[in-house]
């Protein structure tokens, strides 16, 4: 594979493997996410039918709080030894780096969901009345809008004091109306009421993706570079 | 307060700098640094901290945007479109910790678009270092780290080479392989800037020492005398 | 324009007086809500002006990005020019077909889709001409100082209107909440810009700025299918206007557009001053050197 797609498979494979490496990175996130759930679980203890009304915020709010701890980590790695100068002064394109890290953190943040749904299933006694299968392009949808602003202010981050606490500030305005359209959409999907459908939500949260993947791309040249 | 030399680009140079003011913030690192530089030429960097000389290497690898005036490279004024023709390298040593040495050459190489395993290893083992070596970077001497970080600059085979403190914590012997090395390429045709607070190290080697002070070039000298009289 | 600055000021103070009269004496008292429902007169045209401010701070983050590259630039201005036409084009057509003319929201004229794209067209390049690529950051950040202040007024006012008419001080009513959402964007803006360090802080707080334009209409869909789905109150009221309150809110959003201009004017001159004594600063030992003898 060559060419731009070529460094983003690289970078992607790269990342891979400096994470699996430090397996105390996962781990630790690993456990975080299954905190968050335990934590939230014993603030509310609703019944069966309770449940299926609010699991949908809950969840969503705590793949976000989860991405965001995940989201911090991936660009420090760039920062530790400055080996992100090595990239900038190479011709590898800018928007391979992003597509990479996007993707990787992707991948990560759906490892920490697959991990965090089972427990919710269990401790909310949760069961799908509509159709299931609507979930999957909520999951997909709602996750990559996360992913992508969230890799786009993290490196953005970077560069301010305070680092940690930007990623959150700079992207929890932003990623509202997706929070909205994925709590929404999953709740009507758990209850299950046929007069409602999820459609609508899906394809806001489409567009939400298309729009803001486009902007990442045309931006994050500009933002990586500046200095 | 420059170098009369610098007053009339030569007419072979290679690179050429014109009223590089640098400004963060309220502090200015470069204050108006004019000079042109011949290709084939080792050139030491000296000066005191905060003189300006790593604001003015990374301004050459485009790493920082001026905010007044020019750096011609090659003809181009933009660093960055000719980035294949030069290597750069920081005391930190820009290389994964744990990753080998092999596997980070080989992921830096793909950035060039270079495929093949055997240019890692030659590089490698033109630095003195064994490119079977299994064991991180992370692990790695400081000697054989900057010698390591010194092998992925050299990936591209650049026509003009950035070193940014590169016998920074490096045992003697490593150093003066290092500079024996350098002259090496200086000699087939390199243009190798180098900003070291060891001028001793490039003594005999280098062809020119630029001396620089609050963000301004002082003086050049063909050798080290500048620094007793000083 | 120092000279002007008092007289304006003077002006200013007399025109929001006049309206503050006209707010709470001269209009006619409210059907439904009483006199509760003077604040009105604050609430909306806050949200006018705040809009109007970070509409101005998007065309200056926008140029800032694309004026720092000729290309980029240009292509930029062609886009905008193209933009203006379809939208005139856009109004014929509405105009023309009826069904189009059916869809448009209750009291909207076809027409007035041509006429904002002139208008965005036509700032655009005002601002382009008289303000260089530095002068359009120190624009930006301005607009988003005194335009958070106003949507704050806006946040404010929202709830102590409802309070008292509807019993509740918030709902998810979709205008509230979209200024809530840009309220927060701009919020987040202004920590970026003084968290970042300063080469790079007009970059990223334009790429902000463009993200959080990007992000608006985007809040506004979601809000609105959401309160399709589950109905809540709506607060400010939609519909007609009795042209004797029409009046009187024109007259305070005239004031309170007089009052923001004064507030940006001295922002901005304290910006760039602010801007000139930093290079001024940085650049001064060019005369003298700065190290002390070895």
């Amino acid at each position: 594979m060559s060419g731009p797609p070529g460094v983003t498979f690289e970078t992607l494979k790269k990342d891979i493997r400096l994470e699996w490496r430090s397996k105390d990175a996962i781990n630790s996130m690993l456990f975080f996410a299954l905190l968050v759930v335990v934590v939230f679980s014993f603030s509310f203890d609703p019944n069966a039918e309770e449940s299926r009304l609010i699991a949908g915020g809950l969840v969503w709010v705590a793949f976000l709080f989860a991405a965001v701890v995940a989201l911090n980590q991936t660009w420090a790695r760039e920062l530790r030894n400055q080996v992100l100068d090595a990239y900038r002064v190479s011709p590898a394109p800018a928007n391979s780096l992003f597509l990479a890290k996007a993707i990787g953190n992707f991948i990560f943040v759906t490892v920490l969901e697959a991990l965090m749904v089972p427990l919710f299933v269990v401790f909310y006694k949760l069961r799908v009345l509509g159709p299931a299968w609507q979930l999957v392009p909520v999951a997909v949808l709602g996750t990559w809008a996360i992913v992508v602003n969230g890799t786009f202010f993290a490196a953005m981050s970077l560069r301010t004091r305070s680092r940690e606490i930007m990623l959150p500030l700079l992207l929890f305005p932003i990623t509202i109306p997706a929070l909205i359209s994925t709590v929404e959409a999953t709740t009507t999907i758990l209850v299950g009421d046929p007069t409602t459908s999820a459609k609508f939500w899906i394809v806001l949260l489409a567009t939400y993706d298309v729009m803001f993947t486009i902007a990442c791309l045309a931006l994050f040249e500009t933002v990586l570079h500046a200095e | 307060m420059n170098n009369p030399q610098a007053a009339q680009p030569q007419a072979d140079a290679i690179i050429i700098v014109t009223n590089l003011v640098k400004q963060f913030g309220r502090f200015a690192a470069l204050r108006g640094v004019s000079a042109s530089f011949a290709p084939a030429r080792l050139y030491g960097i000296l000066g005191d901290n905060g003189a300006g000389k790593t604001t003015m290497l990374r301004m050459l690898a485009g790493l920082v945007t001026p905010t007044r005036g020019t750096v011609t490279i090659l003809g181009s004024s933009d660093p960055r479109k000719i980035c294949r023709e030069f290597g750069y390298m920081a005391h930190p040593s820009l290389l994964y910790d744990e990753m080998s040495g092999m596997e980070n050459l080989r992921y830096f190489a793909h950035l060039y678009g270079l495929r093949e395993d055997k240019r890692c290893a030659e590089i490698i083992v033109s630095v003195g270092l064994d490119p079977e070596l299994a064991r991180p970077v992370g692990q790695y001497s400081q000697g054989m780290r900057q010698r390591m970080s010194l092998a992925r600059a050299l990936l591209n085979d650049p026509k003009i080479l950035l070193l940014d403190e590169p016998f920074s914590n490096v045992d003697i012997r490593s150093a003066r392989e290092m500079v024996k090395l350098l002259g090496h390429m200086r000699d087939g045709g390199k243009t190798i800037f180098v900003v070291t607070h060891q001028a001793s190290l490039l003594d005999g080697t280098a062809n020119e020492f630029i001396w620089m002070d609050a963000g301004q070039i002082l003086n050049r000298t063909p050798d080290l005398k500048f620094m007793e009289t000083a | 324009m120092r000279k002007a600055f008092p007289i304006l000021g003077v002006l200013t103070a007399i025109l929001l007086s006049y309206a503050l009269y006209l707010a709470m004496l001269v209009a006619p008292r409210e059907q439904t809500m009483g006199d509760v429902q003077r604040i009105f007169y604050y609430h909306v045209p806050s949200a006018w002006t705040a809009f109007l401010l970070f509409f101005i701070n998007f065309i200056g983050s926008i140029q800032y990005l694309v004026r720092r590259n000729p290309v980029s630039d240009k292509v930029a201005n062609w886009t905008i020019i193209t933009l203006a036409v379809l939208c005139c084009i856009g109004g014929v057509v509405v105009a023309v077909v009826p069904d189009l003319k059916a869809a448009l929201p209750e009291g909207t004229e076809p027409s007035a889709i041509g006429t904002t794209g002139v208008i965005i067209a036509i700032a655009y390049f005002v601002i382009r001409k008289y303000f260089n690529i530095d002068a359009v950051d120190a624009l930006a950040v301005t607009t988003a100082e005194v335009g958070v202040v106003f949507c704050t007024v806006v946040l404010v006012t929202g709830p102590l209107w409802a309070r008292p008419v509807w019993g509740i001080w918030w709902t998810w009513d979709v205008r509230l909440t979209s200024t809530l959402v840009l309220w927060l964007i701009y919020v987040s803006y202004l920590i970026l810009r003084r968290f970042s360090s300063s080469g790079q802080t007009p970059v990223m707080a334009a790429a902000l700025a463009v993200f959080g334009a990007l992000d608006v209409p985007l809040v506004y869909f979601s809000i609105w299918i959401f309160r399709t789905q589950h109905p809540q109150p709506v607060i400010g009221g939609g519909g007609s206007i009795d042209p004797r309150m029409l009046h009187v809110l024109l007259m305070n959003w005239l004031a309170f557009l007089c009052f923001a201009y004064l507030v940006c004017w001295s922002r901005y001159r304290l910006e760039i001053i602010k801007r000139e004594v930093e290079e001024a600063q940085a650049l001064e030992s060019l005369l003298e050197p700065r190290s002390a003898p070895r």
